[in-house]
């Protein structure tokens, strides 16, 4: 087997290893309804995880996505309520101002050269502030149009349904893993994130990839946005607040390397998936306290760092200590 | 040398605290006013020292931590286990000072891992120190069986809330560890080394340093600053709050240090420049807050002092006013 494909394959194992378990203690976890909601209820997740591949593979990162999810929300439910505007058109001036913020992020980030770190730590002080500033309060939007969006699903066989916020996160992980794999800018972000000094001698724009990088992150994240407001009706400035660390967690889960140059969109929907396991596991469970959901995905990626240590020592080319003295 | 102590006073952190102490004042004329009652002293002025104080103390940890070229995400979650463990243990009838010595051991603990993770697995610190600053919090609900536990034990409250010549304790706490520090790293070779494995750790490997060893000892010491700061926390609440006791102290604690100068990529580091930023932080969120502005503004002022922060110090702005880049010139110390 490819070597480069090892740690997607243990994660895809790992994955179904812990639903097989989930299954054989709660039979009734095996159906397509579980499924759907798994997709549903983790969609805005998912949309932001696949930003968060690109701006880990290219070995940066991106604090304010919560922050961004937060901001879009808030910034649509006052569109739509207060000035009246059609959810389309407001989805439009917020995907599109959300866009620009992570253009600006990906320019100072570029031409200033400050680590990823704490430009979006700005970014995320700033979207997080700007949300509170427009309205401190939770914002309802009571609009024909949200309840039939949200409402709007697809049978699956077996009773389960796929809802349209649900198949639009798996729409965004299918182009996600298509531009990351097949086309000329996704081979530019892994190649920035292999070694930024040789992929600009080789002739990668790097000013451009690196702006676009962040664009895009911040665009799913204001995509997310739109997906969360219509998964609450409501948009709040509080609202996804930590949700940065979770995609964070699911990149890293699904196999992407955090120096950046490896890994793959795929394996961050599987990151998703269990973390989406978790949760619900949980709750079948009954017995157990929500705060074990953060104790077990805290668990799941101490397991999965190590393992991907393990895996890297045994198939680097190079024989490379794991103890290193 | 006297030169020298002028030129370090005219800092840009310096002056960046007392533009925002300008502010302020102007903001809120009696900002400056500071009065004795109580055997202990009032003000604006000392409640920003106080306030600011938790952030300085994790800075001064955070301090250390970046200067290897490293971070350390977990202090948040580590000051939510401190105080959850501390709290849990005088209310099962604990003495407190068996009590703060246990909860110290967990901050401890804490960073030991921690440093395992970097040290001997080779983690990056972002992700190593991510899974406790996730899993943490779920640990301290554990401890806390997720009820906020509240406590009347006089000595946690005065670590909180008590007051030491006239200050607030946690003013003397966090100077006290500023000075102890800052002369253990200054007095000794040991901020040296610790600037040497920030800079290359295989050159400072190669050059005899043990940086293993180093790595460990500067991540326990971030646990147990971390520590020292939720119990402060919890004590001046008089409870401890496993979801909301420092949450989000760990991006505050490493924006005091990157606004003292220190850089992220490790080398060149001051612990009590990190502890001004903290409290220029804590001076501008007092600022907003007696100035009558909606607390709302915070983040936003805040962000954009970071921004500015950044263009000053990036080399584009070096370039743009023709001068040599002051990372370069000014290497250590």
């Amino acid at each position: 087997m490819n070597r480069s494909l090892r740690p997607l394959a243990a994660t895809a194992i790992i994955f179904l290893l812990c639903y097989l378990a989930a299954v054989i203690q709660f039979p009734s976890m095996l159906s397509t309804r579980v499924l759907g909601n798994f997709l549903t209820d983790n969609a805005f997740l998912g949309i932001t995880a696949v930003g968060m591949t690109f701006v880990i593979l290219s070995g940066g990162i991106d604090l304010s996505v919560g922050a961004v999810i937060g901001f879009t929300g808030v910034l649509i439910a006052v569109l739509i309520s207060h000035f009246g505007m059609h959810p389309l058109a407001a989805f439009a001036v917020t995907l599109t101002i959300a866009a620009l913020f992570g253009a600006a992020m990906g320019a100072a980030i570029h031409y200033m050269q400050v680590p990823s770190f704490i430009v979006t730590l700005a970014g995320m002080f700033l979207a997080r502030g700007a949300a509170s500033v427009i309205s401190p309060d939770s914002i309802p939007i009571n609009h024909d149009f949200y309840t039939s969006v949200s409402q709007a699903y697809l049978l699956m066989p077996g009773g389960g349904r796929l809802s349209l916020i649900g198949g639009i996160m798996v729409l965004v992980f299918v182009v996600g893993a298509l531009v990351a794999h097949r086309t000329r800018f996704g081979s530019y972000v892994y190649a920035l994130g292999g070694n930024t000094t040789s992929a600009a001698l080789m002739g990668v724009p790097v000013a451009r990839t690196t702006i676009l990088i962040y664009t895009l992150s911040s665009f799913l994240a204001g995509l997310s946005g739109v997906i969360f407001s219509l998964y609450t009706s409501a948009g709040y400035s509080l609202a996804a607040v930590g949700v940065e660390l979770d995609a964070i967690g699911a990149v890293v889960i699904g196999g992407t390397l955090l120096t950046g140059g490896y890994g793959f969109v795929a394996g961050t929907f599987i990151g998703v998936m269990l973390m989406g396991l978790v949760q619900t596991y949980i709750i079948f469970d009954g017995t157990l306290s929500s705060w074990w959901t953060k104790i077990v995905i805290g668990v799941l990626l101490f397991m999965f760092i190590l393992l991907q240590r393990i895996v890297f020592a045994a198939s680097a080319p190079r024989k490379k200590a794991f103890w290193k003295v | 040398m006297k030169t020298r102590v002028l030129s370090r006073l005219i800092s840009p952190q310096t002056m960046a605290l007392a533009a925002v102490l300008l502010v302020n004042w102007i903001l809120f004329p009696g900002f400056f006013d500071i009065e004795w009652k109580d055997g202990r002293l009032f003000g604006s002025l000392i409640d920003v020292l106080n306030r600011g104080a938790p952030v300085a103390i994790l800075a001064i940890g955070m301090t250390a931590v970046i200067a290897t070229k490293g971070v350390d995400l977990s202090v948040g979650a580590v000051m939510a286990i401190a105080g959850a463990t501390a709290a849990t243990m005088v209310e099962a009838g604990w003495p407190a000072h068996t009590a703060v010595a246990v909860a110290l051991l967990a901050g401890l603990a804490c960073g030991l891992w921690n440093g395992v993770l970097v040290a001997l697995l080779d983690i990056q610190p972002i992700i190593a120190t991510l899974v406790i600053m996730v899993a943490g919090r779920g640990i301290a609900q554990l401890i806390t069986e997720g009820s906020i536990v509240t406590f009347s034990d006089p000595t946690l409250i005065f670590i909180g809330t008590g007051s030491f010549l006239g200050l607030p304790m946690p003013v003397v706490i966090a100077a006290t560890l500023a000075v102890l520090a800052t002369l253990l790293v200054r007095r000794t070779a040991l901020g040296l080394l610790v600037e040497a494995v920030g800079v290359n750790r295989s050159a400072a490997r190669y050059a005899g340093i043990s940086a293993n060893v180093l790595l460990l000892a500067v991540y326990v010491f971030c646990g147990f600053c971390a520590a020292i700061a939720g119990m402060i926390v919890a004590g001046d609440i008089r409870g401890a709050d496993a979801n909301n006791a420092g949450l989000w102290l760990e991006l505050d604690a490493i924006l005091a240090v990157v606004i003292g100068g220190t850089s992220l990529l490790g080398g060149r580091f001051s612990i009590l420049m990190s502890v001004l930023g903290a409290v220029i932080i804590q001076a501008m969120n007092t600022g907003i807050l007696v100035s009558g502005f909606p607390p709302e503004f915070n983040l936003v002022v805040k962000s954009g002092v970071i921004i500015l922060i950044l263009v000053l110090q990036s080399p584009l702005s070096a370039t743009l006013f023709l001068r040599a880049p002051k990372a370069k010139t000014g290497a250590s110390k």
